[in-house]
């Protein structure tokens, strides 16, 4: 089987434009959610008034005429793109062998509501022809694809906020079968519009501490009350472990194994026994040929919901065993708020560079950890982790639908 | 009623906004496609921002007449007469 080299990062957060920025200030533990700099909540009433909003726009780095033609989903993708390319040492490819997979849990929302906004103001007459383009969910593969001409494939696996780590696991399969030698891949997302806001409000599953918004994303807390929305894209260059030694590439890591399952349960809410999340542990650690007695790490997916954020830990400690107790647990949406579609590649670039640094980022926000909770977990500041030998992480991601993603990582 | 230079500044705008051009470069003689490098979509998003910005409307079966940034001033000024 082809062993699958992680090669190049990319990322723009609420933590950074880039990845050194992004991870200093999680290793640093600071908070990324902002109260909103506009007047939703007095036009639309809108339930929350927060998020973990973008420090770097991507008009400060794209060209005017490229902000134009993409949805700020795809601007994301692409200024992320263009960092992890570089970072890999913009490899020379043959574009047959070079994929992109790209997801978004939501897609070109803006762009979508924008023009339906401008056709109920100005008529059909304005509606602008890139339209269709800019707001299909494959919009940020498809440019990704096009950056780089990669033409292996471009994809875009969509499973709401599983959809980033789903893209991982699909470029990682690409790979191992042979149809490429590198692969883009990632997610991205900008749902950051008051519409998306107040849907996932009137489900409840969003934080309503207005007025604290930077103590709003609180996994295991025993008062979180839900997740905070982010925005912005997680890149990885995913290549083929020869092809990465032939051409002397930098390695981060190593992407050992994956496992995905769908709970069959219910549209949005998790199974409470957690037994696809469980299952889909099992199954990558099987299938990355490691034990429980491996892993030093985990980047839950804990998005600071009251039920989610436990069924996930009971489960980690179900699969893990005696051995969870030498695991390091990280909840980085604590500081970044809940990237939906780009959560699981920015997870994932937080475990590669976890295991690279040999450091766990911390968890912040946690003053009364749930009396459940019975995996260690780092709070307010960085952990180190075991300084010799092979290691290996787990990131999982879960999304609404019953998605269920676990990748398991190893240094390098 | 714009004159042909407020017209042909106004396009050179929409132009320089979609292509990354300079706006100076958008004069009178140059092809849409050949000289601009101006692909169909282009085409189109510039014709609906300039019936915006002109309050004019520029027919589709109009559009493939419109070779040169000269053609579309003159449409445009027609238009608006």
């Amino acid at each position: 089987m082809t062993d699958v080299v992680v090669t190049g990062l990319g990322a723009t957060t609420p933590l950074g434009g880039d990845v050194p920025t992004t991870w200093e200030a999680a290793l640093a533990g600071r908070s990324g959610v902002r109260t909103l700099d506009n007047d939703w909540a007095e036009v639309y009433d809108i339930p929350v008034t927060f998020a973990g909003q973008l420090v770097v726009q991507p008009s400060e780095v794209l060209s005017r005429p490229e902000t134009k033609r993409m949805d700020p989903s795809a601007q994301m993708a692409i200024v992320a793109t263009r960092e992890a390319w570089a970072d890999a040492g913009s490899p020379d490819v043959d574009p047959e062998r070079l994929g992109a997979v790209v997801s978004s849990g939501i897609g070109g929302v803006w762009t979508l509501l924008n023009g339906w906004d401008t056709m109920k103001e100005k008529g059909a007459k304005r509606i602008l022809p890139l339209s269709v383009p800019m707001l299909m969910p494959n919009s940020p593969a498809a440019y990704v694809s096009l950056e780089l001409t990669a033409r292996a494939g471009a994809h875009a696996p969509v499973s709401a906020c599983a959809s980033g780590a789903e893209a991982i696991g699909a470029a990682y399969e690409m790979i191992q079968s042979g149809r490429a030698d590198i692969v883009v891949a990632g997610g991205t997302e900008a749902a950051i519009h008051p519409l998306p806001i107040s849907a996932f409000a009137a489900m409840q599953a969003l934080s309503k501490r207005n007025d604290d918004p930077q103590g709003a994303s609180r996994p295991y807390d025993t008062t979180r009350d839900g997740f905070v929305m982010g925005e912005g894209s997680g890149i990885v260059v995913l290549e083929s472990a020869e092809h990465a030694a032939a051409r002397g590439a930098r390695v981060y890591g190593r992407v050992l194994g994956l496992g995905m399952t769908a709970d069959a349960h219910h549209i949005a809410a998790p199974d409470p026994e957690g037994a696809g999340q469980t299952r889909a542990m099992r199954l990558a650690l099987e299938r990355a040929g490691v034990t429980a007695a491996d892993i030093v790490h985990v980047n839950a997916h804990a998005t600071s919901t009251p039920v989610g954020d436990m069924i996930e830990a009971r489960g980690i400690r179900g699969v893990l065993g005696s051995d969870a107790d030498g695991v390091l647990l990280s909840a980085t949406k604590s500081m970044t708020g809940h990237l939906l579609g780009g959560a699981g590649a920015l997870e994932s670039v937080f475990t590669i560079k976890a295991l690279q640094d040999r450091v766990a980022p911390p968890t912040i926000n946690v003053t009364s950890p749930d009396p459940e909770l019975e995996v260690d977990l780092v709070r307010d500041t960085p952990r180190a982790l075991p300084a010799d030998g092979q290691l290996a992480a787990i990131n999982n991601s879960f999304g609404f639908g019953g998605h269920n993603v676990a990748l398991v990582f190893g240094s390098a | 009623m714009a004159d042909t230079n407020e017209v042909l500044a106004g396009l050179a705008e929409i132009v320089a906004e979609e292509t990354g051009l300079d706006a100076g470069d958008v004069t009178l003689e140059k092809s849409f496609t050949d000289d601009l490098d101006i692909d169909s979509l282009s085409m189109m998003t510039i014709v609906t921002l300039a019936e915006e910005k002109f309050d004019v409307r520029i027919p589709d079966e109009e559009v493939k007449n419109l070779t040169t940034v000269g053609d579309a001033v003159k449409f445009i000024e027609g238009a608006q007469n």
